[in-house]
């Protein structure tokens, strides 16, 4: 298979994983959103049991959830793995065979070494062999084009970084740890969407609009409002994993007021009303801070989307389907702002907060997609002017191939 | 030998004066104001299935007259310097009803917790120590019908917090001390500090929903032979 030809089975399984992945997102909002990340003490093992064959009837309460996130997590890991190997041919099986063998070697060595630290060891020695699997599939297949085969392998990387680090949340009690996982995994997720982007036809055929010309100003203010939401989504995660409750319970305002006092009486007083059957931490002055950010970050992002989506309508009106895609962002970044309103209305119930979660990962996801296409486009139009003067001055004909990012 | 025994009655007739001497600190603690409602528990099928009426928070157990149960009462400052035995019999704590029994107690710096899980299904026992504290964090399963998972913590701490994160709204509070100088007040919102030695002390009432940041209601007292009286008024901010 040549290089750059669509294969629309590789590009149906980039969307697969891309999917999975939303769910897994989804899933893992689940488990915050009802406070029951440590509801299985122990990993990569579930009670003790070899996660894959832990009784279904024991998957009460919250271990449901989380042996959930864990089982589809450890899916998503294997479509990762066969994605890699897929975008990167069969050039890929001796690289993958390296690493799964230093994984088993690495999972091999911290059982020796660091036997209170057993659970990395099934860890590494475990998605080693799946690893070493993957390097041992026969599939002839030529690699897809170098950029893709990166992307790939970054992928490889984050979902095995993300597995150790939502296991190492659980056995080493740091919520930070959890912050992390929580941010990386929308990351991840804009990472498979960008892949799945890559290997679709419609990037192939992106070539076809080297006349448009995607003013800076377009990029500059899509670049800007994707940075904000994922500062946003970073704030949320914090949010999220202070184990606080809901630190705000009006909206619009806050305790009644615009900006709520934030002194040792007012806190205790808040404190003292509060009654939830979880029986989350005390509220700090830090934890209103924090959610007022996130208010205020959200009037910024919704501001910065909505000039972004009017720049593209405006500049971009050659290629409509792009402008409609920009509408739909705006209108999921609306939805957004909405369902944050409803999440403080609701009192944080679980299953609001949690589409909130996945409509923040689809926010970034539609604007990265959108920053993409326009960088591509871009690249596409400066490339056929860069052909253009080259032929004016003789040096090169028309017939030259634009050079193309991926 | 002589020696050793003569060592033996000198303590003993230490002790026995101290006993002679020592008193209990009584009182009462009564909440000015309404308390927030209580929530009730969401319980799964599993949990529900335990209960013949629907169980709710224990934030504020008061009775009429403001009686506030559920009060963790003890001895502050003025044991400075001194050192108490650690008691040979283990604390308890159980799993019952998807509920911890009790909601809140005391032990002393390395005395053994037994945590039991009465339930005919599974819990796991998720130890929180304040942040700073140093006492560590444990998360261990508890199957049902396991048996008692023991603890014992080796720093003091007012109100280290037992979850279990199957069922989130399980949680208890215990108090580690130095010392056994403490008490929980009962429905009637009474307590009583058995044997404090003679001597001026700072007592405290410190309540999980009332002092959120675990600093409580101090007073000054004396205990004499007769032992001491104090009351708190908790009032609602």
């Amino acid at each position: 298979m040549p290089r750059s030809d669509y294969n629309p089975w590789l590009h149906r399984f980039a969307v697969t994983t891309a999917l999975a992945t939303l769910g897994l997102i989804g899933i893992g909002g689940l488990v915050t959103s009802h406070g029951v990340g440590m509801a299985v003490p122990d990993w990569p093992t579930t009670y003790g049991y070899n996660m894959f064959f832990f009784p279904i009837s024991e998957w009460v309460g919250g271990i449901f959830y989380e042996h959930t996130h864990r089982l589809w997590a450890s899916m998503v890991g294997l479509l990762v793995v066969a994605l890699t190997r897929w975008l990167g041919g069969n050039k890929s099986r001796r690289t993958l065979a390296l690493v799964g063998v230093s994984e088993i070697l690495a999972g091999v060595c911290v059982f020796a070494l660091w036997p209170q630290l057993k659970g990395t060891g099934f860890f590494l020695t475990g998605i080693g062999g799946v690893v070493l699997l993957a390097a041992m599939v026969p599939a002839r297949s030529q690699p897809a084009s170098r950029t893709l085969v990166n992307l790939g392998w970054l992928a490889f990387v984050l979902v095995q970084l993300q597995g150790l680090m939502g296991g190492l949340r659980v056995v080493l009690f740091k919520d930070q740890i959890g912050i992390i996982h929580g941010m990386i995994a929308q990351l991840f997720l804009l990472l498979l969407c960008l892949i799945a982007l890559a290997t679709s036809q419609m990037w192939k055929r992106l070539e076809e609009w080297k006349d448009v010309r995607v003013p800076k100003v377009v990029r500059s203010g899509l670049s800007i409002a994707l940075v904000l939401i994922f500062l946003q989504l970073v704030v949320g995660a914090s949010m999220r994993h202070q184990h606080a409750g809901l630190a705000v319970p009006d909206f619009p305002l806050a305790y009644g007021k615009v900006w709520p006092p934030l002194d040792d009486v007012s806190l205790e007083r808040v404190n003292q009303q509060r009654v939830d059957s979880r029986d989350f931490k005390p509220i700090t002055a830090f934890h209103i801070v924090l959610h007022l950010a996130h208010r205020v970050g959200a009037l910024a992002t919704v501001a910065a989307v909505a000039v972004a989506v009017w720049r593209v309508r405006r500049e971009m009106n050659p290629i409509p389907w792009l402008a409609r895609l920009a509408m739909l962002w705006l209108c999921v970044i609306l939805c957004q702002a909405a369902l944050g309103a409803a999440t403080v209305w609701s009192n944080k119930a679980a299953d609001i907060t949690t589409i909130h979660v996945i409509a923040g990962a689809i926010s970034l996801v539609l604007g990265g997609i959108l920053l993409a296409v326009t960088h591509r486009l871009h690249l596409v139009h400066e490339s056929g002017v860069t052909l253009v003067q080259r032929s004016a001055h003789g040096k090169l004909s028309m017939s030259g191939q634009p050079a193309s990012a991926v | 030998m002589k020696m050793k025994q003569q060592m033996l009655i000198v303590a003993a007739l230490v002790g026995a004066v101290q006993i002679a001497t020592a008193g209990d600190i009584t009182g009462k603690v009564t909440f000015k104001g309404a308390p927030a409602p209580e929530q009730e528990l969401p319980l799964d099928p599993g949990c529900g299935k335990l209960h013949s009426s629907k169980p709710k928070t224990r934030f504020y157990a008061m009775g009429a007259g403001g009686e506030l149960a559920d009060v963790f009462v003890y001895v502050k400052d003025g044991l400075t310097g001194k050192t108490f035995e650690v008691p040979a019999v283990a604390a308890e704590l159980d799993q019952k009803g998807c509920e911890y029994m009790p909601y809140i107690s005391g032990l002393q710096v390395k005395q053994k917790l037994s945590v039991k899980n009465s339930d005919p299904l599974m819990h796991n026992v998720h130890t929180q120590p304040a942040a700073g504290s140093a006492n560590k964090e444990s998360n261990k399963a508890q199957m049902a019908g396991a048996k008692a998972i023991d603890y014992s913590f080796d720093s003091p701490e007012v109100f280290l917090k037992f979850k279990c994160d199957v069922h989130p709204w399980m949680f208890a509070y215990v108090s580690v001390l130095e010392h056994p100088f403490y008490a929980v007040t009962g429905k009637d919102g009474t307590f009583t500090i058995k044997n404090v030695p003679a001597g001026k002390y700072t007592v405290e009432a410190v309540h999980r929903k009332t002092h959120p940041n675990g600093k409580g209601e101090p007073k000054e007292v004396t205990v004499g032979a007769d032992g001491a009286k104090v009351d708190f008024v908790i009032e609602k901010k």
